[in-house]
């Protein structure tokens, strides 16, 4: 249990602005040893922004920060690693160059000299082994080659290795985000073993699920301040939304008025192709769900469907224009230098046309319906797209598929790392959008959104293992089909 | 992840495949090269025919191994063509009348080279302009020193690049050195491998706590020791200067690089991929050409044929190993 | 209108500023004297440089990595056929014309292939691509009527009231080019594809053909550069087009365009163009050796990027 008289790292008065934007707002927050801390709010509430801070890569404008009691004047990264806190931050912070033993290597000044490449090695093996059992990850494995999940697994593995330097507290950002759940599962595990020898952590998740269960606290922000620090065993899913503000909880979707079979089928993969022995189709106006472990062919089946709408494409035939959904903002969605108006036009251009040249004021026109319609939190569409939240950001970017004209959305894992109040917003539009005859296909690493969909691909190996029909979608059989070998 | 350990297996060994394949290019590309050689003149292959196809190789690869090092973290040296060439007129003027004097003044402009990282750095410049800028300035330089083609080599310097080596000839012999000295530097050792992460993922190695200006000073300061080791040479071999010299040099350690496999961005490079692209370089230029019989007029159009059909082969390997 | 502060904001008008202290520079050494001269010469020498300029920077804003390096070549190419079309008749003006564009649009098409089909990085498949075109241009060049027809010189050189007709057709080009750049779908598709290439296709442009449009239109302009050059200095040579090569990149980033790709900017193409033209005009003036003159633009160069460059590419 923690031994609240003894707080390992301790932030006193830290406020921090960027620009107009204050993003905190005078915090306390205190780590004591042997605890494992869950830190919630909506994307914007300042959890990132305080993390930062106490990981010594962002300095706060003001507050005062004290390790072991003893107040730090000069606190940086470098000092943070000496003193043995470590993060995990939420964009992965890997060399995709370098192999995983040699990114190990990099993160640890004392793995020089002869030998150090294999010292490294044998530390992240040991660290990736005691995590995540059965992770398939070499050392030699170059980061790039590796899908996104197993990069997480590398980068919280790397965080836990145990070397001559000192590890009192990890800092994990939101570190379940692209990992499946049983991956999810281990970690969390992991997480309490370290606790329970003697290492704090600091865990930031948006599934309650998993905060409520592995840490002892649970500390609430919103708008830059803490709104709520209780033991994890007082609290529940209910008081911990409530606390974090906004968010209405839906009851359990019950699909009805499912899509007849009169309607069209509008995206189409034959059976028995490079997608497995079990064909999809996707009819107009229905909500398709692609689930399975992460990075078992979902974000391939998208992306192939999304190039067969434009070019032929063997086995499978897509009729409509389509629009893409990316769940990895930064390498598949944002354009960095434009403003989020820019951002949620590109995909409808050709529409925004008067004559030869675009016209200013159709393109502001969209921007601001969208911005309604979907609640991008802005006040200026003309500001840069990466002033806004990460969830916000995600709004932008379903707001260009929706702008568009595209029939068929393709949404490739997109509520990764949304709050929940984005999520539940965006659950609506999708079924109105369905409703009104849009065909989505949505891939998701959360059981919990399946729930949305009329119909659920399991995928294992690259290939489609099982067909769920929305009433008989349980977890279970989710799982079940997710470990059934293909083709038996 | 337990139950899908067989495909992970397969997918890395596919994946192994085609990375051993990549890695290959460059000296499939090479021998390519010397089979078309020994096709042509099969004299050639020897120690004398070697010797002489080479002639230029070391320069070439030092120059080579310099534009490296800034593209490993995503630069690009413009200038090291009239560097080489700037080199060359000290190492055939100062270096040969004042050594003491000539010394200092490569020291100087190694010192040059490594403030001009921590200005890319700290400034946020593109490095294509800084050292576009700076060509013109080494270009001015070596007019300055040495208006006319002149000069002398050291006498030491000459004894050394004119080295016999038995059985193999000496610029073999000094391009596996460098290829091997740098390869252990860059890839095998800690601060090496920081340095190539610095060019795959900047952010990422300034949150390890480890300095990106350094990263960028130690680069350049690197680029500018070879691109002063390959002047010296240079001049080695052909006794006097020209401040014109080593102007082909930026494109050829371009070419040089990306032929050893090496990428633009993201910290991929190999220093032995690059030596043996500049090796491959080196015998594509003329007397493979004179070999071939080919008219004056199209020995530009030659070299141009022969880069392209040399990618063109590696984009082809690589497409099917991927 | 923008306001002051916004204007001195913007990264092009310090590339202007740059030119005029250059000018201002030279002026004041001569005491005045050849002040107006001056400006018609650079206007007509700029021009040059901004037609290369406008396409290096398209394909500049391509992303990291893309540069077309063959222009050189191109131009000194583009500049035998027009004039050897032209054959020195009057009556072939447009057809050589005609036929410089041509060879460029073939020398851009050509350059796209390279990059596309042999997945070659640009700067080596333009690098590649050079070589070839000037063995064929030795080859081609060789013995041939290389003099325009006069009246096609003599309207390369026509001014009015100190405004060379070159001067106009360059603005206007510039203008054009603005307009697609910002206004049209071909430059917001650039635009995009220079930020992220991927997130570019998956937000549905069309990237290839994009990219094919652009090599092609840098070939276009360096085309009809090698016969405008040709006609202004009376003649087609093989290194006509040797200075564009460094040239033609330094205006587009001096001009505030970001090498990183995503970022492009026209008016700073002509303000580059002016203040290197105007600073060997100055250079000339000041009758330095041509050693000192090169270490001076090269010291300048870094000097004007290093005070004017940079800062948040955003990146």
């Amino acid at each position: 249990m923690s031994d609240p008289l003894r707080s390992i790292a301790k932030l006193d008065g830290v406020k921090r602005s960027f620009g107009a934007v204050r993003a905190l707002d005078g915090v306390d927050f205190a780590v004591h040893a042997k605890e494992c801390i869950g830190l919630v709010g909506h994307n914007g509430a300042g959890k990132s922004t305080l993390m930062s801070i106490l990981a010594g890569t962002g300095s706060p404008d003001s507050g005062t920060i004290a390790i072991n009691g003893a107040a730090q004047s000069d606190w940086t990264i470098q000092r943070a690693r000496a003193l043995g806190v470590r993060c995990v931050f939420q964009e992965l912070s890997l060399s995709p160059n370098l192999s995983v033993a040699e990114n190990t290597r990099v993160s640890h000044g004392a793995l020089n000299g002869w030998g150090g490449a294999k010292r490294a090695a044998d530390l992240i093996r040991a660290s990736l082994d005691a995590i995540f059992p059965g992770h398939g990850i070499s050392p030699q494995d170059i980061v790039g080659d590796l899908a996104i999940g197993q990069r997480q697994m590398v980068e919280v593995a790397r965080a836990f290795t145990l070397t001559d330097d000192p590890l009192h507290l990890v800092i994990l950002d939101e570190p379940t985000s692209s990992l499946d759940a049983q991956t999810a599962r281990q970690l969390l595990d992991h997480i309490r073993r370290a606790v329970a020898g003697g290492i704090s952590c600091i865990l930031i998740s948006h599934i309650l699920g998993e905060i409520l269960e592995t840490s002892d606290r649970v500390v609430v922000m919103r708008d830059g301040k803490v709104v709520a620090d209780e033991p994890a065993r007082d609290l529940t899913r209910a008081r911990l939304v409530a606390a974090m503000g906004g968010a209405r909880l839906h009851a359990k979707t019950t699909r009805s008025d499912g899509v007849g079979a009169s309607q069209p089928v509008v995206a189409q993969v034959q059976a028995g192709g490079a997608h497995g022995a079990i064909g999809l189709q996707a009819r107009r106006g229905e909500v398709i769900g692609l689930a399975g472990l992460a990075g078992h062919g979902q974000t391939k089946l998208l992306i192939d469907l999304f190039e067969a709408a434009n070019a032929r494409r063997k086995g499978m035939t897509v009729d409509g224009a389509v629009a893409l959904v990316a769940g990895d903002r930064q390498t598949d969605g944002i354009f960095p230098l434009w403003s989020i108006a820019m951002n949620i036009s590109i995909r409808s251009l050709a529409a925004l046309r008067r004559g030869a040249f675009i016209a200013a004021d159709k393109e502001a026109d969209l921007a601001v319906t969208w911005r309604e319609r979907i609640g991008i939190r802005t006040d200026n569409l003309d500001n840069n797209i990466l002033s806004l939240s990460g969830g916000n950001q995600q709004k932008a970017l379903f707001a260009r598929a929706l702008a568009s004209d595209a029939q068929i959305i393709l949404m490739d894992d997109p509520m990764r790392g949304v709050d929940l109040g984005t999520k539940l917003d965006v659950y609506d539009l999708i079924r109105t959008q369905a409703q009104q005859g849009r065909t989505f296909l949505w891939y998701t690493t959360e059981t919990d959104e399946l729930d949305n969909c009329d119909r659920v691909y399991v995928f294992r190996n690259g290939q489609i293992v099982a067909v769920l029909d929305h009433d008989d979608l349980t977890e279970e059989k989710i799982i079940q089909s997710s470990f059934a070998e293909v083709g038996a | 992840m337990t139950s899908s350990a067989p495909t992970a297996a397969q997918s890395r060994a596919a994946r192994n495949r085609a990375r051993l394949l990549r890695t290959m290019l460059p000296a499939l590309s090479m021998t390519l090269i010397l089979l078309a050689i020994a096709w042509l003149n099969p004299r050639a292959i020897s120690y004398f025919g070697f010797s002489l196809m080479l002639n230029l190789a070391i320069p070439i690869a030092l120059a080579t191994i310099a534009q490296m090092f800034v593209i490993t973290i995503n630069e690009l040296d413009l200038s090291i063509g009239t560097f080489v060439g700037f080199v060359g007129c000290v190492t055939a003027t100062w270096l040969h009348d004042a050594p003491v004097l000539g010394v200092l003044v490569l020291l100087a402009s190694i010192g040059v080279y490594a403030g001009l990282g921590a200005l890319i750095h700290l400034r946020n410049l593109p490095s294509i302009v800084v050292t576009l800028g700076m060509s013109f300035v080494w270009q001015g330089l070596a007019i300055l020193i040495l208006p006319k083609p002149g000069g002398a080599a050291p006498d030491w310097l000459k004894g050394l690049m004119g080295l016999k080596v038995p059985f193999v000839p000496f610029p073999i012999v000094a391009a596996i050195v460098i290829a091997l000295v740098v390869h252990f530097g860059l890839m095998r050792s800690a601060y090496g491998t920081v340095l190539r992460g610095a060019g795959g993922n900047p952010q990422a190695i300034g949150r390890a706590g480890w300095s990106l200006l350094k990263t960028k000073v130690v680069m350049f300061a690197l680029t500018g020791t070879f691109g002063v080791i390959s002047g010296m040479a240079l001049i080695g071999i052909t006794t006097s200067g020209d401040a014109n010299i080593g102007n082909g040099y930026t494109l050829l350690s371009i070419a040089g690089v990306i032929l050893g496999g090496g990428e633009f961005v993201g910290g991929r490079v190999s220093p032995i991929g690059a030596v043996i692209g500049a090796l491959t370089l080196a015998l594509a230029a003329s007397p493979l050409l004179t070999f071939m019989n080919i008219p004056p007029d199209w020995q530009v159009a030659a070299n141009g044929v022969i880069l392209i059909s040399v990618l063109a082969a590696r984009a082809l390997i690589s497409r099917k190993g991927a | 209108m923008p306001s002051f502060a916004k204007l001195f904001a913007t990264p092009w008008i310090w590339s202007f500023l740059g030119a005029l202290i250059v000018w201002l520079a030279a002026v004041i050494f001569t005491g005045g004297h050849g002040a107006g001269g001056m400006i018609t010469a650079a206007l007509s020498l700029a021009v040059f440089t901004v037609i290369v300029g406008l396409g290096q920077m398209f394909v500049i804003t391509l992303g990291p990595g893309n540069v077309d390096l063959s222009l050189p070549a191109n131009i000194g190419l583009a500049s035998a056929v027009a004039m050897k079309t032209m054959d020195g008749q009057d009556s072939l003006i447009a057809l050589g014309l005609l036929a410089a564009l041509a060879c460029g649009v073939v020398i851009g098409l050509a350059n796209y292939a390279l990059i596309r089909v042999l997945r070659i990085p640009p700067i080596i498949a333009t690098l590649s691509s050079s070589f070839i075109i000037l063995s064929t241009d030795i080859h081609y060049g060789r013995g041939l009527q290389i003099k325009p027809p006069d009246s096609f010189a003599d309207f390369a050189n026509v001014q009015f009231f100190g405004v060379p007709i070159l001067g106009l057709f360059g603005v206007a080009l510039a203008v054009v080019a603005w307009a697609g750049l910002q206004k049209m779908v071909y430059g917001r598709s650039v635009l995009a594809i220079g930020q992220n290439m991927r997130a570019a296709k998956l937000a549905g442009i069309p990237v290839e053909r994009v990219r094919l449009l652009t090599y092609t239109l840098s070939g276009a302009l360096g085309g009809i550069n090698g016969a405008l050059l040709a006609g202004y200095f009376r003649g087609a040579s093989v290194d006509i087009g040797n200075e564009y090569l460094l040239s033609s990149i330094a205006v587009v980033v001096i001009g505030g365009t970001s090498v990183a790709g995503g970022k492009a900017n026209v008016p700073g193409i002509w303000g580059a163009s002016l203040f290197l033209v105007l600073l060997l005009t100055m250079l000339n003036t000041f009758g330095v050796s041509a050693g000192l003159r090169l270490l001076l633009t090269g010291l300048i160069i870094v000097g004007v990027i290093t005070a004017a460059g940079g800062h948040k590419t955003g990146r």
